[in-house]
């Protein structure tokens, strides 16, 4: 078996979670190669070549691929990953957005957000928002494969000596091109990747309330996302979600404020190792699921965490 | 400009899911149905865009058994102009969707398809991007701003860093995520109406596509679940805990 695993990066560094994706080509055997496609991302080809487990580095640099595409990446790895057995990449809104174009243009299916491999061809994904986990195995000669960071354990991003090989293919579609963004800059560690994350509901309020999770994040040095219903009422932006719909997190600790524990909250938190929940409601869902439950006032409980942790950190 | 929505027969989302005690899947007897979220924001943005005068004929789509003439209906009432059931009573995967929603676009040659971002009962997120792909279109998927000029779409995408503007040429496939809008609820005399909407029924063989699927679901467990901890007195005990039993600060 050969297993084509997609990097997940930002042209400048490759993110943690392609290592998670490395594991999971890793539980299902053989050799492993990534292709890291960008722009100017050679230093993002040095770092997968560090990976463990990984043979073979191909970069594909060029500006067709600069702000990943789909309809360039997806004709880039459908050329390239149809000699392999396996194509695997993050389950993050990159891979989301090209890989079922791969593999509709291999003509196989696709299996979306794995959480475990029980073979080479049978996988194990959540189903219905997590309320269901479905063992499912595909019969297609190419597997390919979307594969939910949380799931697996990142291997070394040290140690490994893969040998790189450029390309010079351009695939270069013609059918949409690069406008704008508006990124989120922040210096706090990236919601999926934390060991502490800190999340605000609609019992926030508004945006400014944000503020004292800020502080108690700094303290932690825990990311900070939130409820739909937060991000619905313009209190923080998109990228801060989490749930079903949005970012899946999995932290030692995942602190839940003001929020109800609606089942889509649930599916994007649920794998985190210890919950907390501050909610002024007894009967909140999220106590359910919570290890540590203080049923409160937020606006009195998180500045007084703010003051105890102070005191223990 | 002619407008191609794609809307999917789905479980409630307020329905609390259970699996079957025999692990085969789902329980889906006597389960409220729906149309699926995404779907609804597709239908809603469609409207919306005939409304501007942007878009002058809507025409929905649905793969699945004969009861998902109820979510085409639905779809009429709320501003479609006119459906089409591709009915079939077997499992449709994405892929085999995706090739019938593309033999649905050579006939009805759309400029614009709206699908949504993902199914909430399979969680798959593939379909528009697979048709997209099999028609050699271009793809804005999990739209949050979807803005038509000539012969261009530019959408704005809810993206993990944050959101991405891009511009595609039409005709083009976009993909709806939760922010794009709100979908209205359809009036009672809108209901009405919708009953007399034209509504086209095919077979997946009329269209010429095998839907045999690749992917076959060996057995459907219930999440191992999590049992609720313990409620705590005050913050300072909270702290404690944090750091000495759960020893995760
Ligand atoms: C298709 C679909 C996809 C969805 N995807 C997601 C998703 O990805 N992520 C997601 O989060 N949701 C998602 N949702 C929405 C979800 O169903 C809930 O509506 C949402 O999670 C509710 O957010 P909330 O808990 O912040 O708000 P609410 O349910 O309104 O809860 C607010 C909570 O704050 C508490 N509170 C209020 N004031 C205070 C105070 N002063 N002190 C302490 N507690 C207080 C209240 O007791 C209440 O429990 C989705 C819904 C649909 C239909
Ligand atoms: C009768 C029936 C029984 C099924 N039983 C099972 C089962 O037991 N186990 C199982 O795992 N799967 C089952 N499925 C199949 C599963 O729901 C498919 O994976 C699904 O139909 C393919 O779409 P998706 O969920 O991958 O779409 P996604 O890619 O997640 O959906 C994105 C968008 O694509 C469009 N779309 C998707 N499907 C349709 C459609 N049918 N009609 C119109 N638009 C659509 C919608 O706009 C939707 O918002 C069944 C399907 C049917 C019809």
């Amino acid at each position: 078996m050969s297993i084509l695993v997609i990097a997940e990066h930002d042209n400048s560094s490759l993110k943690q979670a392609t290592l998670s994706v490395v594991a999971a080509a890793k539980a299902i055997g053989g050799d492993i190669d990534v292709l890291v496609a960008g722009e100017n991302c050679g230093a993002v080809a040095e770092a997968a070549a560090k990976a463990e487990g990984v043979a073979k580095v191909l970069v594909a640099d060029n500006a067709a691929y600069g702000h990943f595409l789909g309809e360039n990446l997806g004709d880039l790895v459908a050329e390239q990953g149809k000699n392999y057995s396996h194509i695997l990449a993050a389950a993050g809104t990159t891979g989301k957005d090209f890989m079922p174009r791969v593999a509709a243009l291999l003509d196989v299916a696709q299996v979306s957000d794995i959480i475990r491999v029980e073979s080479e061809d049978t996988f194990v994904r959540p189903i219905y928002a997590g309320n269901a986990i479905a063992t499912v195995k595909a019969s297609d000669s190419i597997k390919v494969v979307t594969v939910r960071p949380t799931g697996f354990d990142p291997v070394a991003g040290e140690g490994g000596s893969a040998s790189v090989e450029q390309l010079d293919v351009v695939k270069d579609a013609g059918l949409s091109s690069f406008v704008s963004e508006q990124k989120a800059e922040s210096d706090r560690p990236d919601l999926a990747s934390a060991g502490i994350v800190i999340s605000g509901g609609r019992g926030m309020q508004n945006g400014d309330n944000f503020k004292m999770l800020e502080q108690v994040a700094d303290l932690l040095g825990a990311g900070i996302g939130a409820s739909r219903a937060a991000v619905d009422a313009g209190f923080v932006p998109n990228d801060m979600q989490v749930g079903q719909t949005g970012k899946i997190v999995a932290p030692q600790l995942y602190i839940a404020v003001g929020i109800s524990g609606a089942i889509q909250h649930l599916a994007g938190m649920s794998d985190s190792k210890v919950i907390v929940a501050i909610n002024k409601d007894e009967e909140a869902p999220i106590f359910q699921v919570a290890d540590y439950g203080l049923v409160a006032d937020l606006f009195e409980a998180v500045p007084q965490l703010e003051e105890e942790l102070k005191k223990v950190l | 400009m002619k407008v191609l929505v794609a809307v999917k027969r789905v479980i409630d989302y307020n329905v609390k899911v259970r699996v079957k005690p025999d692990n085969t899947g789902v329980d889906l007897a006597n389960v409220k149905m729906a149309m699926n979220p995404f779907c609804e924001i597709a239908v809603e943005e469609a409207v919306r865009l005939k409304e501007k005068g942007v878009a002058s004929e809507i025409v929905v789509v649905s793969i699945g058994p004969k009861a998902s003439q109820e979510q085409i209906r639905t779809a009429l009432a709320l501003g479609a102009d006119r459906g089409i059931h591709v009915e079939t009573d077997e499992e449709v995967q994405s892929l085999e969707a995706a090739k019938l929603l593309k033999a649905v676009v050579e006939k009805e040659e759309p400029k614009l398809v709206i699908l949504g971002k993902q199914s909430i009962d399979s969680d798959n997120n593939q379909t528009g991007q697979m048709l997209a792909a099999l028609t050699g279109m271009g793809q804005g998927t999990f739209a949050s701003e979807v803005v038509i000029e000539d012969d261009k779409v530019n959408v704005t995408r809810e993206v993990d860093g944050g959101l991405m503007t891009l511009s595609l040429s039409l005709p083009a496939v976009v993909t709806t995520d939760l922010r794009l809008n709100e979908p209205r609820y359809a009036s009672l005399p809108n209901i009405m109406k919708a009953k007399k909407k034209p509504l086209d029924a095919m077979s997946p063989a009329d269209l010429g596509v095998d839907v045999a699927p690749r992917l076959s679901t060996l057995k459907v467990e219930a999440p191992a679940g999590r049992q609720a901890g313990v409620k705590v007195e005050d913050v300072a005990e909270l702290v404690d805990k944090l750091k000495n039993e759960a020893k995760v600060i």
